[in-house]
Order: structure tokens, then C-alpha cells, then sequence
């Protein structure tokens, strides 16, 4: 291909990201490539995982309504996972599944691959099973890709290419990635009839649950999730690489252990492991971001630009990843040159308040630094609800001493007022 | 009991893999790896694909999941390339 015939948009990654982007390129009359490696879009792609629904309703109102998405969720539930034993909150708001639900579990090969043919529908090219090798650079211009032999160009690159972005790396906008900066997430999709689903999480028809887990990492800062799907669980462990690494055990073996919890199998058992599956994520939000987004003809998007949230309770990435790839093709839209398209990214970045978003959480992920969250706190909240529960016709100690007791046995006085301040602090 | 403790081997079994004989997309040089001393790589990599033995470390690109974990972690860098596999090649999720 000539400089002549160039795209305006070059798109490196088909996930939720790059497809977004394209579909609304392409819908507003871009000529816009696709370029994803794996054998078929969502093929590479791991997630927990849910869908925050109103990042779809962005780009196209009535798209969700299309996707191949699991299960509504009605449900967020916590627990903290003693030794043989769970304290379980377990929160339903059936608002939540109305008419346009909050959030859906989802899966991201069939998801993937859908909203890249979404995009392909509005006029994008798709290319899959294409490495993207290196960038083009003209004059200090990024202009095009190179794959294999192949040159191609285009007015602007987006790098769309996750959180172990190595193009993102090649334009200079990102270092190395650092282990305090991501999470290695790990998990297993396990098959279960839909009436046992239901039956199980308290669910009726296509009411979903997701549920987040502490106290089962050995310490390690992270915890443990599970996503009722259509027809099967994503159940798995998200570890900070640093602690796991120094701790010794496999992580692997971790989740083996979460597994086989006496109050995990029973939500399980009788199913079927079919995949396993990994992948980093973005954990610490705005404070890992790259300086800048953009240069000369080329934007990050997604997990590729850092765009995470994680507040401990709620964990959001592809929402984000969409939103950040339709505010990408609204300035590609919207500039009359090619030098307005970075600072309109970062415009659109602001309106379209994924920023904002961004900024609020931006010291969420310190209450994720506290240690104690992940093994001490768990630990006592279950003893201390033992405590309330435990009959055996003995003379029970004296309910007060026998709580500071167990308090004591796991935090002092003075740790708590320091988490306590830290956390609110970082909120 | 249908659910139960399962080896990496196992799991990685269940996945589907093209592999690209002959091109590992991750490169190691034992001889900074022999020198490392936390080699995090054993029991951070989802996979097990790092591996002991005599002494020496083994890596099977094959069941790679290509998560970026241990080309996070290697601070000794014993890894000389990490990339990702040329196209259409290497894990296919079938679920993700």
C-alpha cells in the first residue's frame, strides 16, 4: 500500500478498547484497520469479569441488548474467608436488573469477537491473526505499523494492545512495567447447569451474582472473585506479583487451595473445569498512568493508557477500556489536523468523565496496601462471629473481654487506628 | 466429587494452544538465571512453566498464557526477549 492510500485510523488490539473505537470511526466514516493477533478477536483476552453496561449505551444506545453478555447482575456479595469458615455479605438490589441493568457478567472471547464484528458491521477493516512488530516514525510522527513485511499507514495509531502494552512501550509513552502496578490475575471457568447456578446464588432466570473474596491469598495483597455466567462460574485469584513472589507458594497452588475452601466447593462442586486462563491488570490506577496519552500520531487506550479503577469492592477496566475508545474516535472525528488529535483525546477524556472517574479513585489502591486486609481482618471477623455463634453448653467467656480477646489476638489498638486513618485518607 | 485439586499441567490441558514450534517467544539466558537468587519466576508464572531442575532453570514456552507475569517480575532480566507469539499462533481462550 502507498502513502496515499492510507486509513485514517490504524487500531493495534480488538478488544473492548480498539473495537469501540473503530465501530464509531467507521460508523462516522473513518476508514479504520483493526489489527489483532490472536486467531480471532477476544481470543487472547482474560477478564474477571463483569460489564458496566452504560459504557456500551455510549456508544450506541440498544447495543448492549446485542452482545452476547451472561448474566445481570442483581447481587454483590463479600466474603471474608477464615480458616474453615466465611463470613458472607451478600448485598441484592433488584434495581439493578431493570429495564437497562447496571452491569452483566461477561466472558470476553464470545464478547470480543462480537464487537469487533460489531465494528466490522459499520465499515472498519478487521485483520486478525496479525502481530503488530513495530511503528512506523516519520519526523518524530508515528504514521503507520509494521507486521511481518508488511507497512501500513495511517493519520493516526492507536495502541489498543493491553496492559503489557509493548507498543505503547515502542512509542516512549510507557516504561517498564513496574510489579507495584498491576495484579496477575488467574482463574478457571468452571461448567455448571443454569438451574444449579440459580439455585445456588440465589438467582432467578438471568439474575447473575459476582462475588469478591478476601482472606484467601496467604497474605498476599489481592483476593479471589466469582462470576456466575450462563452455564458455568469465573472463579479466580488476583495477586500482587511482588508479595506473591516473596511469599514462596505457586499461585497457582493459591487457587487450588480457594477452591477446595470448605465454603467455596459447595458453590462448585459438581462442575467442570474447561479453561484456565491469566493476565495482568491495571491495579493501581491514576498514580501508574502514563504522563501523556498521546504524541504526534499516536493515542494509548484501555488497559494500554492504565485506565483501572479498583476500590476493593467494585473493579472496573472494560467499561473504562470502551469509554477511552470512543472518546479516541471522537477526536479523530472531530480534528481538522492531525496535531489537534491528541489534545482533543485528552478533551474527550475529561467530558466524557472518564478522568474525573480516574481521579476520584486515585488513593483507593492504598487501602489495598494495607496488609492486614488480606489475612488479619478476615481472620478476626470470623473468629468473632464464631464467638456469637458458638454453643456447647459450656459457660461462654464474657462477651465483651472475649471480643477484645480475639482482637487482640489479631491487631493491635494502634494498627487499627493507623488502617483506619490510612483508609480514610485514601478515600 | 467432581471438582478437585488440579496440577498446571492438568488445566493447561484443557486449553487450546497453537504452538509455534521452533520460535519461543520468550528467551531465557540460564547463565543470569543461574546467578539469581529470589527467581520469582517459579512461583509467580500462573502457568508452572519455570521450572528447577539440577539446579538449572527450565522454561516450555508451549503452554505459555502469555500474561506478561514473569517479564514483570525478572529483575535480573534472564529473560533477553519477551513477545508476544508472531500471529494466530500461541493460547486461543475459548471463554477468556
Amino acid at each position: 500500500m502507498s502513502a496515499d492510500d492510507k486509513f485514517d485510523a490504524i487500531i493495534i488490539g480488538a478488544g473492548p478498547a480498539g473495537s469501540a473505537c473503530a465501530y464509531v470511526m467507521a460508523r462516522e466514516g473513518k476508514s479504520v484497520l483493526l489489527v489483532e493477533r490472536g486467531v480471532s478477536a477476544g481470543s487472547k483476552n482474560v477478564t474477571g469479569g463483569r460489564l458496566y453496561t452504560y459504557a456500551l449505551e455510549m456508544v450506541e444506545p440498544g447495543l448492549y441488548a446485542r452482545a452476547p453478555l451472561q448474566r445481570k447482575v442483581v447481587r454483590e456479595q463479600i466474603m471474608m474467608l477464615g480458616k474453615n469458615g466465611a463470613v458472607t455479605m451478600d448485598y441484592a438490589d433488584y434495581d439493578f436488573g431493570g429495564e437497562v441493568p447496571q452491569s452483566y457478567t461477561v466472558l470476553r472471547a464470545p464478547f470480543d469477537e462480537w464487537f469487533a464484528a460489531e465494528a466490522e458491521a459499520q465499515g472498519a477493516m478487521v485483520a486478525t491473526g496479525i502481530l503488530v512488530d513495530e511503528l512506523i516514525e516519520e519526523n518524530g510522527k508515528i504514521v503507520g505499523i509494521k507486521a511481518g513485511e508488511d507497512e501500513m499507514y495511517a493519520d493516526v495509531v492507536i495502541a489498543a494492545d493491553g496492559v503489557n502494552s509493548l507498543i505503547g512501550q515502542k512509542a516512549g509513552l510507557l516504561g517498564d512495567i513496574t510489579p507495584h502496578q498491576v495484579g496477575v490475575g488467574i482463574k478457571e471457568i468452571i461448567e455448571l447447569p443454569d438451574d444449579i447456578i440459580g439455585a445456588r446464588f440465589n438467582l432467578c432466570g438471568d439474575e447473575g451474582a459476582a462475588r469478591l473474596a478476601v482472606g484467601c491469598t496467604e497474605g498476599i495483597s489481592g483476593g479471589a472473585f466469582i462470576y456466575t455466567n450462563k452455564g458455568s462460574v469465573s472463579l479466580g485469584i488476583v495477586f500482587n506479583p511482588e508479595q506473591a513472589g516473596r511469599n514462596g507458594k505457586k499461585i497457582h497452588e493459591i487457587l487450588q487451595d480457594f477452591k477446595m475452601h470448605p465454603a467455596i466447593l459447595p458453590l462448585i462442586e459438581g462442575g467442570t473445569t474447561v479453561e484456565y486462563g491469566a493476565h495482568l491488570v491495571p491495579e493501581v490506577g491514576l498514580s501508574a498512568m502514563p504522563k501523556s496519552l498521546y504524541r504526534d500520531g499516536l493515542l494509548l487506550v484501555g488497559d494500554a493508557a492504565g485506565f483501572g479503577i479498583n476500590t476493593g469492592f467494585i473493579i472496573r477496566g472494560i467499561d473504562l477500556a470502551i469509554v477511552s475508545g470512543l472518546a479516541a474516535a471522537n477526536a479523530v472525528i472531530a480534528a481538522e489536523e492531525v496535531s489537534a488529535v491528541g489534545p482533543l483525546y485528552a478533551k474527550q477524556l475529561e467530558q466524557l468523565s472518564l478522568m474525573p472517574n480516574m481521579r476520584l479513585f486515585a488513593g483507593w489502591h492504598k487501602i489495598m496496601e494495607i496488609p492486614r486486609v488480606f489475612s488479619e481482618y478476615p481472620a478476626l471477623a470470623n473468629d468473632a462471629l464464631k464467638l456469637m455463634f458458638t454453643v456447647d453448653g459450656s459457660v461462654p467467656e464474657k462477651m465483651t473481654s472475649a471480643m477484645f480477646g480475639i482482637m487482640r489476638r489479631h491487631v493491635t489498638v494502634g494498627q487499627i487506628l493507623a488502617d483506619g486513618w490510612k483508609g480514610f485518607r485514601a478515600i | 466429587m467432581t471438582i478437585k485439586r488440579q496440577s498446571a499441567e492438568e488445566l493447561l490441558g484443557l486449553n487450546k494452544f497453537a504452538v509455534d514450534e521452533g520460535h519461543p517467544h520468550i528467551v531465557l539466558d540460564k547463565s543470569i538465571c543461574a546467578k539469581c537468587q529470589e527467581k520469582p519466576c517459579l512461583v509467580v508464572c500462573p502457568a508452572v512453566l519455570y521450572t528447577l531442575k539440577g539446579g538449572e532453570i527450565n522454561f516450555d514456552y508451549a503452554g505459555c498464557l502469555e500474561c506478561g507475569t514473569c517479564r514483570v517480575m525478572c529483575k535480573n532480566k534472564g529473560i533477553t526477549s519477551w513477545n508476544y507469539p508472531r500471529g494466530t499462533f500461541g493460547v486461543a481462550f475459548r471463554y477468556g
